[in-house]
């Protein structure tokens, strides 16, 4: 199946096109193939490029319609793909004021609503579970959550979904559609036209202008996040521990993998491509955070730093529906959270296409309609827009 | 006009602390480096050189920046000696002094940043220093990067011994007399393979023999003839390095037939307490990748190696790269003459000068194929290592991976995955999809993510990949550098956040309700208002 691949001249369409091999249209591919579907999922890179191999890996969402998905799922993917994703359970929330310890505590509720239990750690339970912390206002144990390693889950969504018989289709980039009678009958890409009987766009960034290009408007916003990385410590017994204004992880090699703190509006996407993802000496910055919450992790060295380009919608919640018109067409913005969610994205996109309806979590919060009538210049009254030195000649 | 809005917790209203600025900064104390240092300033420019060297023993333990496999002398943790021995080794620091340049020895450049297509919130361009004690951002006008050479390492049994070496860490510590070598097998016979021999000799080693997997050997005659009694053993290549914890007590030589395959048979054994990697001379082009200039693979300039243009200005305006790190060929390993003439045209046009220099010097018709050199050497001494010599050396040796593993795409050993490969996701599969990406690999098998941060692996990785496709290393695009281009402690690297950033710190975007509950949210809620 990959030799045609190699030849997308060979390549035929399918049954469902999904145009992105990230995260969000590797999972949707890997459960429409699971189902028995023909699937192809074209990417204008390599798989998890783009932010799906960016990420901070967290998988703990409690606010999302779909988190008790997420939840059920993530304890089993390693089985389901049966590929390596690195999830390892729990969260521990480190608050180092007041502030962050009220705040920390809307996620203890929100997992309470859903019958899951939060430990309120004291100084030697910390101690003893995250022994890079030091001292701290205060800590909560999400008995819920979890993290997992970016890279390994979406390459193994795509290996899954190829063991199912699912297409994928690398360096190439789709730049419009063919719709007769209100359903779209083919994608077109740099390398020619692919017939398909049911489209998914889960193009991160680009969802935006690619819903365009079938009269559809899903507001979108991009920006760059930075996220730095050290040298691997030995494996503290929870390793999903972050705060003080940081997300992240120990991966199970030990590195510290950390982001947070600004981010950066980017010019509407020129074109298709996402422009380079420089990080910048925030790198310092963050540091600075992480040895707060982190002080025996002083001499801890970066070894990278880097930045991934994510979208938000309006509200920054994501979008997960089933167009009226064309009728046949599903979009998938994640809006900035969709790494962790991803298992279960994947699920309910998979049910949008074949039953046209999600049966196991109310969307409705995710619907496009909540965005009719929006102001054309809505990322402007919100300050989502380049920084005006962005042009001025770098001196 | 109604005023701009700003999203407070957005880099629009971040400002990066820049402790100083200069016109220039010249990132490499060598000759092209100096000259362009010593030019500028006479120019009238401010220049700010700086040079990693003397660099802390602990680092060179860890085999960063070079290859130096525990062969420095004690010598080497006597910091102001090693400042004294790199002025007594190189005049050209004190003319640098002299002209005014402001010369910052044991500093290293761990990052380059400009603004650019995604970045737009920086005060200019800015390098990140630190000099072991601090880490801070000074601002530039253009930079020289003069960061010249490492060595393509080569993962034979036993490569991870002390005393494997690479020949530009042995060249540079023979020069400063803090090398601990007494008998040395050089692998490769380039200029630069050559050089490090020389130096080695003039510093009291004994070079027991040179080790060429190709027919005859490849570097200049001139410098073969300076090596005059050094056995030359062609169609040979080394099946591993014997010793024992100590380090290198061997070298096993195989002898390979006219097609360059492995003839079985008794290795001959060679003593020796270091086998020098002198297989390919790299040029350091990290700074220059991170920060976003374009890169061309060129065989006849040593590999990888920036654009540049007429002025050695790379793709990024006002960032120049000069000498080994623009480009190794023998003529320029052989003549500092022809680094110093491209430091000078780069200052020149920084400076907005005259050019004094006499114009490019073109690298001279490649010895060899470098793509088919370097796969030969991979094939032969790590595809091919014969079962006997020790356990399968690691490829990448922070994160221990071995060749099959990288070829086989295998996940990292410390996950114990239990399952056998369910299909073939080998790098074959990956292969199916388009060109080998050595990004992907990396990510999948961990090699080159280690505390290293690839100096040793990656060309082999690169070389690996483009045997695994049929294809030539030009083939397997780059895999990507990162800032810091050197490991940095968090302690040091953390800078004090402006009072706005400060202020409106936040882990992720910030955006009212984005992480409120569903439920709390009216499902027609009017996303419209504003935050
Ligand atoms: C620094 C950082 C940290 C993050 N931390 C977390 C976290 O801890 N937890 C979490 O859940 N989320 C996190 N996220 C967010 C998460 O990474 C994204 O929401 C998620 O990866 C989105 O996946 P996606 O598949 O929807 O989009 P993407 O990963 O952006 O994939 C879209 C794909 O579409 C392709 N594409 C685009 N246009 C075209 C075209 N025209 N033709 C063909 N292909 C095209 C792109 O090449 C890309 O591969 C983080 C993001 C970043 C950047």
């Amino acid at each position: 199946m990959s030799d045609d691949a190699a030849d997308p001249a060979d390549t035929t369409g399918a049954s469902v096109i999904i145009v992105g091999g990230g995260a969000t249209g590797l999972s949707a591919g890997w459960w429409l193939a699971r189902a028995g579907v023909d699937v192809l999922v074209i990417d204008k890179g390599i798989v998890a490029w783009e932010a799906s191999g960016r990420n901070g890996g967290g998988c703990t969402h409690a606010f999302s319609p779909l988190f008790r998905e997420e939840q059920r799922l993530w304890p089993q993917m390693d089985e389901l793909l049966g590929y390596p994703t690195e999830f390892s359970a729990g969260r521990i929330r480190i608050a180092m004021d007041a502030a962050q310890w009220d705040d920390a505590h809307r996620v203890v509720r929100y997992g309470e609503r859903h019958g899951f239990q939060t430990e309120v750690l004291d100084a030697a339970q910390l101690r003893e579970l995250v022994p890079l912390a030091g001292e701290a206002h205060g800590a909560y144990w999400h008995h819920f959550g979890g993290h997992a390693n970016p890279h390994r889950t979406v390459q193994g969504y795509a290996w899954a979904m190829q063991d199912h018989g699912g297409r994928v289709l690398q360096h190439t980039t789709v730049h419009g559609f063919a719709v007769e009678n209100g359903r779209v009958t083919a994608v077109e890409t740099d390398r020619g036209r692919l017939g398909c009987d049911h489209l998914v766009l889960a193009a991160g960034p680009q969802t935006g202008k690619l819903a365009a290009a079938l009269g559809v408007r899903v507001p979108v916003a991009a920006a760059r996040a930075e996220m730095i990385v050290t040298e691997p410590l030995p494996l503290m017994p929870v390793g999903g521990a972050d705060g003080n204004g940081l997300y992240g992880r120990q991966t199970l090699r030990g590195n510290l993998a950390y982001g947070g703190g600004p981010h950066e509006w980017l010019e509407e996407c020129d074109g298709m491509g996402v422009p380079p993802r420089s990080s910048t000496p925030l790198m310092g910055n963050i540091a600075a955070h992480l040895i707060e919450m982190f002080p025996r992790a002083r001499h801890a060295r970066i070894i990278r730093s880097w930045a991934g380009v994510i979208e938000n919608t309006p509200d920054g919640r994501p979008v997960i529906d089933r167009l009226p018109d064309p009728s046949n067409v599903v979009v998938a913005t994640l809006s900035s959270i969709g790494f962790g969610l991803s298992p279960a994205t994947g699920h309910a996109i998979q049910e949008l296409v074949t039953d046209g309806a999600c049966g196991f979590a109310d969307l409705s919060t995710l619907c496009l309609s909540r965005f009719d009538g929006l102001e054309g210049d809505w990322a402007a009254q919100r300050g989502w827009q380049p920084v005006p030195t962005a042009r001025s000649p770098a001196g | 006009m109604t005023p701009r809005v700003i999203d407070p917790r957005s880099t629009a209203n971040a400002t990066l602390t820049v402790a100083e600025r200069t016109d220039l900064l010249v990132v490499g104390a060598g000759p092209a480096g100096l000259a362009a240092a010593i030019a500028a300033a006479r120019h009238g420019m401010s220049v700010v050189l700086v040079d990693e060297n003397p660099v802390a023993p602990e680092t060179m333990g860890d085999d960063v920046p070079l290859h130096f496999g525990q062969r420095m002398s004690g010598a080497v943790r006597n910091r102001t000696a090693m400042t004294e021995a790199m002025l007594g080794a190189e005049p050209a620091l004190a003319d640098a002094m002299e002209a005014g340049v402001d010369v910052r020895l044991g500093t290293a450049a761990w990052g380059l940043y400009a603004n650019g297509p995604s970045v737009g919130w920086l005060p200019g361009k800015v390098a990140g220093l630190t000099d072991g004690e601090a880490s801070w951002m000074l601002g530039f006008k253009s930079a020289i990067v003069a960061a010249g050479r490492r060595d393509m390492g080569l993962a034979f049994p036993g490569w991870q011994l002390p005393g494997v070496m690479g020949a530009t860490a042995a060249e540079r510590l023979a020069r400063l007399g803090a090398l601990d070598v007494r008998r040395a097998v050089i692998l490769g016979s380039s200029a630069e393979a050559l050089l490090a021999a020389i130096a080695m000799r003039q510093a009291g080693v004994e070079v027991a023999a040179i080790v060429e997997q190709a027919p005859a050997p490849i570097g200049p005659a001139a410098l073969l003839d300076q090596l005059a009694g050094v056995p030359v053993l062609t169609r040979h290549v080394i099946a591993a390095a014997r010793g024992e914890a100590g380090g290198v007590t061997g070298a096993a030589l195989a002898r390979l037939d006219d097609d360059g395959r492995r003839i079985a048979g008794d290795p001959v054994t060679v003593g020796c307490d270091t086998a020098v990697l002198g297989i390919g001379a790299v040029p350091v082009i990290e700074l220059l990748d991170a920060i976003g200039c374009r890169s061309v693979f060129s065989p006849a300039r040593g590999g990888h190696v920036p654009d540049v243009d007429a002025a050695q200005m790379t793709t990024v305006p006002g960032i120049y790269a000069v000498g080994d790190c623009a480009g190794v060929w023998a003529a320029k390993s052989m003549d500092r003459a022809v680094a110093e003439a491209e430091g000078r045209r780069a200052a020149a046009h920084a400076a907005q000068a005259a050019d004094a220099s006499d114009g490019a010097h073109a690298p001279e018709e490649p010895a060899v194929d470098l793509s088919a050199y370097r796969l030969a050497w991979v094939r032969s001494a790590v595809v091919e290592a014969a079962p006997g010599f020790g356990a399968e050396a690691h490829v990448c040796q922070c994160e221990e991976v071995t060749a099959r593993e990288i070829l086989e795409v295998r996940p990292p050993r410390y996950l114990n995955w239990p399952h056998p490969l369910r299909n073939s996701t080998d790098l074959s599969a990956l292969l199916g999809q388009g060109p080998p990406n050595a990004d992907q690999v990396k990510r999948l098998t961990r090699a080159g993510m280690g505390l290293c941060q690839g100096r040793r692996c990656r060309e082999q990785v690169a070389a690996l990949l483009a045997l695994g496709a049929g294809a030539g290393l030009g083939e397997v695009p780059l895999a990507t550098f990162r800032a810091p281009v050197r490991p940095i402690p968090l302690g040091l690297a953390a800078l004090p956040e402006s009072p706005d950033m400060a202020e409106h710190w936040d882990v992720w975007f910030g955006i009212p309700g984005q992480f409120a509950g569903g439920w709390e949210l009216e499902a027609t809620q009017a996303p419209a208002a504003k935050p």
